[in-house]
């Protein structure tokens, strides 16, 4: 599967896409970027008066940009496979700097295993100076149905 | 290796991943991976990948799919270490 192919799998649309680019995508990891655009409508609560995004976004944006466009290329592109769903299971992130409106973030995910459909991967998310905002484990399922 | 030798190794893993610690401490052969510990579906798969690091085996597709019980899964230690 290519960029494109993967890009047009994701279950996904606004306000709850996380995925602008797919930068490099193979069988060991995949990267990829997203902008939060400063209109995003969780920044009028979090927070009041102080915007900056949620750690369920950041993590939201990693799993996205790693664990899913990584398990439909994965079983998209295994021989005689279809691009599968990828269902959440764990997530162990460590926070390390914010995110503030405008913020364009890379976010670089490798494969720990993909074994008996679960894939395990780490990641990892950089902002524009190349600094580690947030980074840690995300699992889930990959299934051939939704919510499967 | 002896049954009870093999549960001994086997609760440290299966403790680790379960939800359900009354069950755990009550441990048999007739003990449900699902129904008893409540692992969930993505903790299985860990508690096999524990299980092949620890007795230096490794299972196939089909062999996990039938590990959904503690009976099942000393079988399937079992085979393995046979045929090693």
């Amino acid at each position: 599967m290519n960029k494109e192919e993967i890009l047009a799998h994701l279950p996904y649309s606004k306000p709850f896409l996380f995925v602008d680019e797919i930068l490099h995508i193979d069988e060991n990891g995949s990267s990829g970027t997203f902008t939060f655009d400063k209109d995003l409508d969780f920044y009028k609560g979090h927070f009041k008066d102080h915007p900056v995004t949620p750690g369920v976004i950041l993590t939201e944006t990693m799993a996205q940009i790693g664990l899913v466009c990584l398990g439909i290329y994965l079983t998209g592109s295994a021989e005689g496979g279809v691009p599968g769903h990828v269902m959440l299971t764990s997530t162990a992130i460590d926070f390390m700097k914010p995110v503030f409106p405008g913020e364009k973030v890379k976010v670089v995910a490798e494969k720990v295993y993909f074994r008996f459909k679960k894939l395990n991967c780490t990641v990892q998310m950089l902002n524009e100076q190349h600094e580690v905002v947030c980074k840690g484990t995300i699992a889930g399922m990959v299934t051939n149905k939704m919510n499967g | 290796m002896d049954r009870a030798e093999l549960i001994a190794r086997l609760t440290p893993i299966i403790a680790t991943y379960a939800q359900d610690k009354d069950a755990v401490a009550s441990i048999n052969e007739n003990t449900d991976f699902i129904k008893d510990l409540k692992i969930n579906s993505a903790n299985l798969v860990d508690v096999v990948l524990d299980v092949e690091e620890e007795f230096d085996i490794e299972i196939d597709n089909v062999s996990m799919e039938r590990m959904l019980n503690v009976s099942a899964a000393m079988e399937i230690i079992e085979d393995k270490l046979k045929s090693k």
